[in-house]
């Protein structure tokens, strides 16, 4: 099978690779890019593990065959941080927040998490409890009860609209 | 909140530092096992049984192994068969089957090649001829007199060999006189309760990536609960010395007691060692639902008596645990885990019963939540019979230090009383429900265990300190060991890297399981400080020029008060080390006892959708005794978890079978656990009534939050709608068809 060459832009840089036209987005991210933060938990689109935004919007990297990528914008939770310092300084105010509300515990379903509260506090800074709990309802959590991270997300939500 | 304080006070237990693996985790850094990759790495797929019950006739894997890609195949006939008396024999034959598939997906080959694909494809190319084998499939079919037998290898392996039957275990209880203390109650319920299996749903599948060398040692990258048990099956299994296997442990996403034991690692070890090149094993969402370990469905009849006053005079009890196609110990719990009232009379009889269905796993308190269920229903009726308050009828019977578990040992000092008091007094229980709403309460128990644990503390040069444990960190207890030595030795918590080291770089730990990391490890961790303490006030005497029993560890320093200088402090003495004495290091190891029993009480508000018949939870509580929390934001994360997975429990989720023994709904679609979306914030209140037998009163925290949540819901939605539900889940046709009968 010939292998097609996808160019994109991942977490800002521009990005070339390999794939088969059958690999999903998420086994080239991890395994062509060595971008390992989206998980899979399924692989059916029901757990939000592998969630990236793709032009902003929540994507389950699961579903998307990688030529899908052509030329389109990816964000995963790789690309959160601004990478630039050591300590809590460079990270996300969701990935501080996420921290200091221990809203994770085994941390397989915290990459999808960020990456799908990222985009809903994008299109809505101020979100209420209700609407906070539907965009993150396709993202499974078995450790926490959901309850930290949507404390979380509620407090990064205030910190990004003071920052603003 | 937390609603009894611990009496003493501590400078770091008790408070909330950001989990040092945590940094890795929000930015994708952590390394889960499937995210390892190593140079010229195949990846493996499974030939899974299409039946629930046959006789292997022959396995041809020759069309299979001239496949593209195809580098090695293994079958059952690669690993040795061990004694039916060896006590890995029932793991060997699930890992891969011998002759006989028990259950509807049972591993019976594996390949590996150069993509999972091609190993798919492959696998899926193995021809094998079957003789089918008549089958059963639930708990009164299994149990009638003629059955077929699930699984002709069971011999009631738990209670001694006899003829080969579908009972793994038969445990009866009894204490004074039951029969009479009925006729003689006032009132007694009688009920009969049945609960689906459920599964763990860890958002992690297995995974481990085994590298086997040219010397024979197989390197094993795994997520599981406890990779020195990994090491011992994946060893039995093929046959091997432990020695020539060395387990790293990944980071583990999620486990709950579904990876406290082992599906991959040998199979892996042996493709690897048959291809020469390592071997990547990874299940799929829908091979961890059909082939790993649920947790057992379940029957039971409790009948409880009592006096008008509300005095519980007598139990009788009779529960049978679904245990899958192998003997399990998940029969005996479920008898012994009656432990949270007095009980003067007592009569149970629990069951393990075999089926052709998965093998079941533990899963968080494993067999309480279903006695639990029946019993807290009951004991719910009783309370509305009689008039009594739910939570006054509980105090009025609770068990208290020195009653007796339907074990007969007297519990320790345990905390149930202080639990039912925090909620009677707190804002919930004061509070009137929501318009529409109605409320229910329940009691959990576990016992928690204790078990082997090592830790080795190393002071760095620079007064900084490495913490080395055995015990995958499945709930935040890295950051429970850094809290209990910065207490220790005094230095800020970010000034120790707790670490999760492997089987051959730390001493023999058992599982993560039972709630015991923070309690027995911890242990260990505080036993090394406290060795490490009594080194660094000898060096300090030494540097002082005085005697060493004048020398005190006082807030990460040594003290002398004959010595007039300032006190020494921990980063000045390890700096001199090499010239007092050497590297500071200690280690513990011990086989912990006293792990203190830990006791939940929830309470529901919920709102029963009489059109629909869906239960939605408007508020929630969870109240438990943690002896000590040591870092409270996981102590509550552990209760809020809990607390959830038992709402999906008891209102969503059940393996659905077809009627030729075929898991219907094998995806997280169907299987359909809690979401953001249908939960209220869980509300916390940590009791702490400290456990004596540790050093810092830690009773384990993981497992009780579990056991109340079935029994709380169903008892509110009888306080909604007048009609008791008696088995799980209590999804909406259930509630629609209880609601109808009872019209």
């Amino acid at each position: 099978m010939s292998r097609t060459h996808i160019t994109c832009t991942v977490n800002g840089e521009d990005t070339d690779f390999l794939a088969n036209p059958g690999t999903s987005l998420l086994d080239a991210l991890r395994d062509e890019l060595g971008l390992t933060g989206a998980k899979e938990g399924c692989g059916t689109g029901d757990c939000g593990a592998c969630s990236v935004l793709m032009d902003g919007k929540v994507t389950c990297a699961c579903l998307v065959f990688a030529p899908e990528a052509q030329g389109r914008d990816l964000l995963t939770v790789e690309g959160l941080s601004s990478g630039d310092g050591v300590g809590g300084d460079h990270l996300h105010p969701l990935q501080q927040t996420f921290l200091e509300g221990a809203a994770l515990q085994c941390g397989v379903c915290t990459p999808g998490f960020l990456v799908a509260a990222k985009a809903l506090l994008n299109q809505n800074p101020d979100p209420a409890e209700s609407e906070i709990r539907y965009a993150l309802a396709g993202n499974l959590c078995r450790c926490t009860g959901y309850d930290k991270i949507i404390r979380s997300v509620q407090e990064a939500a205030v910190q990004l609209r003071s920052a603003t | 909140m937390t609603a009894i304080e611990n009496p003493k006070t501590y400078k770091w237990v008790g408070t909330r530092p950001i989990r040092h693996d945590g940094y890795d985790k929000v930015v994708g850094k952590a390394r889960f096992a499937a995210d390892l990759n190593l140079p010229s790495q195949l990846h493996a797929a499974y030939l899974r049984s299409p039946h629930a019950h046959a006789n292997i006739v022959s396995i041809d894997t020759s069309r299979a192994e001239a496949m593209p890609g195809v580098k090695a195949v293994v079958t059952g006939g690669d690993f040795p068969a061990l004694d039916i008396t060896d006590p890995n024999h029932d793991v060997s034959i699930n890992v891969l089957a011998r002759g006989t598939v028990l259950y509807h997906g049972h591993a019976i080959a594996a390949v590996a090649a150069t993509t999972k694909a091609e190993a798919q494809a492959a696998a899926a190319a193995i021809e094998v001829e079957y003789e089918l084998l008549p089958f059963v499939l639930g708990i009164d079919e299994a149990m009638a007199d003629g059955a077929p037998l699930a699984n002709e290898q069971n011999y009631q392996k738990f209670i001694g060999p006899s003829d080969p039957s579908n009972i793994a275990t038969h445990t009866p209880l009894e204490r004074g006189d039951a029969d009479a203390a009925m006729v003689a109650a006032d009132i007694v319920i009688d009920r009969e309760f049945d609960c689906a299996h459920v599964h763990q749903g860890y958002i992690e599948p297995h995974a481990c990536v085994v590298d086997t060398g040219a010397d024979g040692k197989a390197n094993v990258w795994a997520s599981s609960q406890g990779h020195f048990m990994v090491r011992a099956i994946t060893a039995a299994v093929l046959g091997w010395e432990t020695s020539r296997i060395k387990v790293t442990p990944a980071e583990i996403g999620g486990g709950f007691g579904g990876k406290t034991t082992v599906y991959l690692e040998p199979v892996a070890a042996r493709l690897s060692e048959k291809a020469g090149r390592p071997v990547k094993l990874v299940m799929s969402r829908e091979e961890v639902l059909r082939s790993s370990g649920p947790a057992p469905g379940a029957k039971l009849r409790i009948k409880i008596g009592a006096t008008s006053d509300g005095e519980l005079t007598a139990i009788d009890g009779w529960m049978a645990y679904q245990v899958g196609a192998y003997g399990d110990f998940a029969g005996m719990v479920g008898a012994m885990s009656v432990a949270s009232y007095k009980f003067p009379n007592l009569k149970l009889e629990s069951w393990g019963v075999l089926s052709n269905t998965p093998k079941t796993a533990a899963y968080r308190a494993p067999s309480a939540p279903h006695a639990a269920f029946a019993i807290e229903s009951v004991i719910d009726d009783i309370a509305s019979e009689l008039g009594m308050d739910p939570i006054e009828l509980r105090l009025k019977n609770a068990a208290v230090e020195g009653d007796l578990t339907a074990m007969g040992m007297p519990h320790p000092r345990i905390g149930l009383v202080e639990c039912l008091e925090a909620l009677k007094a707190s804002d919930h229980y004061q509070s009137e429900p929501a318009e529409g709403a109605a409320r229910g309460v329940a009691v959990g128990f576990w016992f928690n265990i204790g078990e082997q644990s090592s830790a080795t503390v190393n002071l760095n040069e620079d007064g900084t300190a490495t913490v080395i444990t055995g015990s995958p960190d499945i709930g935040g207890s890295r950051a429970s060991m850094a809290l209990m030595a910065a207490e220790e030795l005094g230095i800020d918590v970010y000034s120790i890297t707790p670490v999760v080291a492997d089987t051959e770089a730390v001493g023999f730990t058992d599982v993560t399981e039972g709630s015991r990391a923070t309690f027995a490890t911890g242990k260990a961790v505080v036993e090394a400080c406290r060795e490490l303490k009594v080194e660094l006030c000898r060096r300090a005497a030494q540097t002082m020029g005085v005697d060493e029993a004048e020398v005190e560890w006082v807030d990460g320093a040594a003290v002398s008060s004959s010595h007039g200088g300032e006190p020494l402090t921990l980063a000045a003495i390890t700096a001199q080390a090499k010239r007092t004495g050497g590297p500071l290091t200690a280690t513990a190891s011990l086989n912990a006892a006293g792990a203190g029993p830990s006791f939940a009480v929830h309470c529901a508000d919920v709102k029963v959708d009489e059109e629909t018949g869906q239960t939605a939870i408007i508020r929630y509580t969870a109240v438990q005794d943690a002896g000590t929390a040591i870092h409270p934001s996981y102590v509550e994360g552990q209760m809020q978890g809990g607390s959830v997975q038992g709402i999906g429990w008891a209102l969503n989720e059940e393996y659905i079978f077809s009627s030729d023994g075929v898991l219907m709904n094998p995806g997280f679609l169907d299987y359909r656990i809690p979401v953001a979306s249908d939960l209220p914030m869980i509300e916390t209140i940590i009791v702490e009534v400290p456990n004596p037998s540790h050093p810092y009163g830690v009773r384990g925290v993981g497992e009780t939050g579990i056991v109340p949540p079935m029994a709380t819901i169903g008892n509110a939605i009888k306080a909604a709608t007048g009609v008791r539900m008696s088995s799980l889940p209590m999804s909406p046709p259930k509630v629609l068809k209880a609601l109808g009968d009872a019209r």
